[in-house]
């Protein structure tokens, strides 16, 4: 921890003004702020849901199923947002939720980026024929649609939350390699990776201190919009029975549970959607202002 | 062009084996053995199992068995269904239609309203109408398209009863269907009410398929146009006194259109992953619906044969949009 933190102190000190300079940029773009502020309840409800809960997610109120929410007649402020078929309080299970989709976004990405950016990598100071290998492969999973591969993925390894997550990881990937595939040709051009290459530098070290550091900015931006790719094709997943399984109170499964109860309770349909529109919406308005802030093409404009 | 265009297809071919491989090994790696899926709950004696195993090639070496299935794919053969005995091939090509109007209606509705959007936007530049246009865009960029059609399902289906819940058309309707559109068939078909039925249960599908590729198409056209906007012919023309509306419509859209449509034939791929959520919603019987069925019926061949299908679309798709893009834009040419 202590070192983390001289390092990062090492780093603001190295190069003054950098964070603040992205801060400044950031800020800003009103948009990307309230998005940012919607994230951070989004990750405390994430980390702290079933404290905050008014009540057990599990808990099913059996002589009250299916109440409506508090303004509506037969509401009650106990079950603020109405209670679903078995009784059990939508408010807590949107809370609880949370964390699923949060859970999902960052492993997701975590997998996805890291494996994306050492593929890319590679391919980007590969030799030639190393580089068409791996960009035809990627193309090869970039010809199925996403959501199409993702459900297939998900049948072979049996439907579970894990292996939803997987899945949205592998069919994310290609994007990162890429995008960093990309970038890594556009920086080796440029004279100070040749003059790292005259010192002597490994290739290794080439790849990770060298070059990878000046290609992060785009990688960021496409880690931000595909947090919300994750949350959202999870829950497609999770809709069609194909992600995480019931109880849990993961939304999209919630939707999948009340999908025939849709004429006759319309919070228990409605609220989750919600819940995926708003987080997914704060995530993508965060990464518009990500990439406005690092984008230094639309910063001179 | 000649030399373009024949790169472009050199680099389709390992592609489209390795897309077969994928979908090959794919099914071989689902859990469940297929024979005994087919036998169903009674079981199978073993020298059924044997007889059986023979007849699908199942007993050969994976690489043989892979071999046929790559001849086979390229004479149109995929297999039957385990559960309609029926060849693949045939079931795929006749709920394809279905679809494909479900998309092309889809596409209209995006660019139809996409494109003005965000025309108005770029010319609007940080006004109002800007604002309000590119949050709106935002908003159907991270829809859950699945809930989106809960959601229209209760409004116009549910309160106000303005729009059936499923399916192409009325069950008192029946006619032979020669294109497979249903529009069109309902139309030559001369029946009263036909094709108004077809109409009002094309409009939420098209609705909800149609949202992120518009979402997607208002973006890119808003940023396009301000690219061009900033060049200095647009300034020329400005200069010498052209009316504003000449030069959006004529000068900077048509310049601004070159990465829209490599946007819109991109769309293709999330207008068929979108298909899978819309169709299994609102019970259209395209293959998207037929798909996520064959799934959940461990219908091997069906998927293994739809998704090949469908990616080799995809891909000849977006060599199409590749090729087009090289017609319009001669800088990618020289490449």
């Amino acid at each position: 921890m202590e070192n983390a933190l001289s390092a990062e102190a090492a780093a603001a000190s190295e190069r003054p003004g950098r964070i603040s300079e992205f801060w400044f940029y950031f800020r800003e773009n009103r948009g990307a702020v309230i998005g940012l502020w919607i994230f951070a309840v989004f990750a405390f409800l994430a980390f702290f849901g079933p404290w905050v809960a008014p009540h057990d997610a599990t808990e099913q109120f059996r002589d009250i199923t299916l109440q409506p929410p508090v303004w509506q007649e037969g509401g009650s402020w106990s079950h603020i947002l109405g209670t679903d078929p078995l009784g059990r309080d939508m408010l807590s299970r949107l809370i609880v939720g949370a964390r699923y989709s949060f859970f999902v976004g960052v492993v997701v990405v975590s997998i996805a980026a890291t494996g994306g950016i050492i593929i890319g990598l590679i391919a980007g100071f590969a030799p030639k024929w190393l580089d068409s290998i791996i960009m035809r492969i990627m193309d090869i999973v970039l010809a199925f649609p996403s959501l199409l591969l993702a459900l297939v993925l998900v049948a072979i390894l049996g439907p579970s939350l894990t292996n939803a997550m997987i899945a949205i990881a592998i069919v994310l990937q290609p994007h990162y390699v890429r995008l960093t595939r990309a970038s890594v040709l556009s920086e080796l051009q440029k004279d100070y990776v040749t003059s790292a290459r005259v010192a002597g530098a490994g290739i290794v070290r080439l790849m990770f201190v060298t070059v990878l550091p000046n290609c992060l900015a785009p990688i960021i931006v496409q880690a931000a919009l595909s947090f919300s790719t994750a949350i959202l094709d999870a829950a497609a997943l999770g809709f069609l029975g194909m992600g995480a399984q019931p109880p849990t109170p993961e939304w999209g499964t919630m939707l999948a549970e009340a999908r025939e109860f849709i004429l006759r309770a319309w919070w228990v349909v409605t609220f989750p959607g919600i819940a995926i529109l708003v987080t997914v919406l704060a995530i993508n308005l965060m990464g518009d202002g990500l990439r406005d802030a690092l984008d230094p093409k639309l910063k001179r404009s | 062009m000649l030399n373009y265009v024949l790169g472009r297809l050199l680099t389709f071919i390992p592609t489209f084996i390795g897309v077969t491989l994928i979908s090959f090994s794919f099914i071989r790696a689902l859990p469940g053995d297929p024979i005994q899926v087919m036998a169903g709950e009674r079981g199978i004696s073993d020298e059924r199992y044997a007889e059986l195993a023979a007849q699908f090639g199942y007993d050969r070496p994976i690489y043989v068995q892979f071999w046929e299935y790559l001849t086979g794919v390229l004479q149109g053969d995929l297999g039957n269904s385990f559960v309609t005995k029926r060849p693949v091939w045939d079931e795929f090509f006749a709920l394809f239609p279905a679809t494909l109007e479900l998309s092309i209606c889809a596409m209209i509705f995006a660019v139809a309203l996409g494109l003005p959007a965000g025309v108005i936007a770029a010319v609007n530049r940080g006004k109002f109408f800007d604002r309000a246009l590119m949050s709106t865009a935002l908003v159907g960029y991270s829809m859950p398209i699945f809930w989106w059609a809960l959601l229209l399902i209760i409004v116009f289906s549910g309160n106000l009863q303005w729009t059936p819940v499923s399916g192409r058309i009325d069950l008192l309707y029946y006619f032979p269907d020669p294109t497979g559109f249903m529009i069109i068939d309902s139309l030559a078909s001369g029946q009263k009410g036909a094709f108004t039925s077809a109409i009002r249960h094309l409009i939420l599908p098209t609705i909800v398929l149609g949202t992120i590729p518009l979402a997607v198409i208002a973006r890119q056209t808003r940023s396009a146009m301000l690219e061009v906007l900033g060049e200095d012919y647009i300034r020329t023309a400005r200069a010498k006194g052209m009316s504003p509306g000449r030069i959006n419509g004529i000068h900077a859209l048509r310049n601004a259109l070159i990465p829209v449509i490599t946007v819109i034939g991109l769309s293709v791929g999330t207008l068929l992953a979108g298909a899978i959520l819309t169709e299994t919603i609102f019970s259209w019987p395209g293959i998207g619906k037929w798909m996520v069925d064959s799934i959940f019926r461990r219908d091997y061949p069906v998927v293994q044969g739809g998704l090949l299908l469908i990616a080799v679309m995809v891909m000849i798709v977006n060599l199409t949009v590749d090729m087009l893009y090289g017609v319009i834009n001669p800088k990618i040419r020289k490449r």
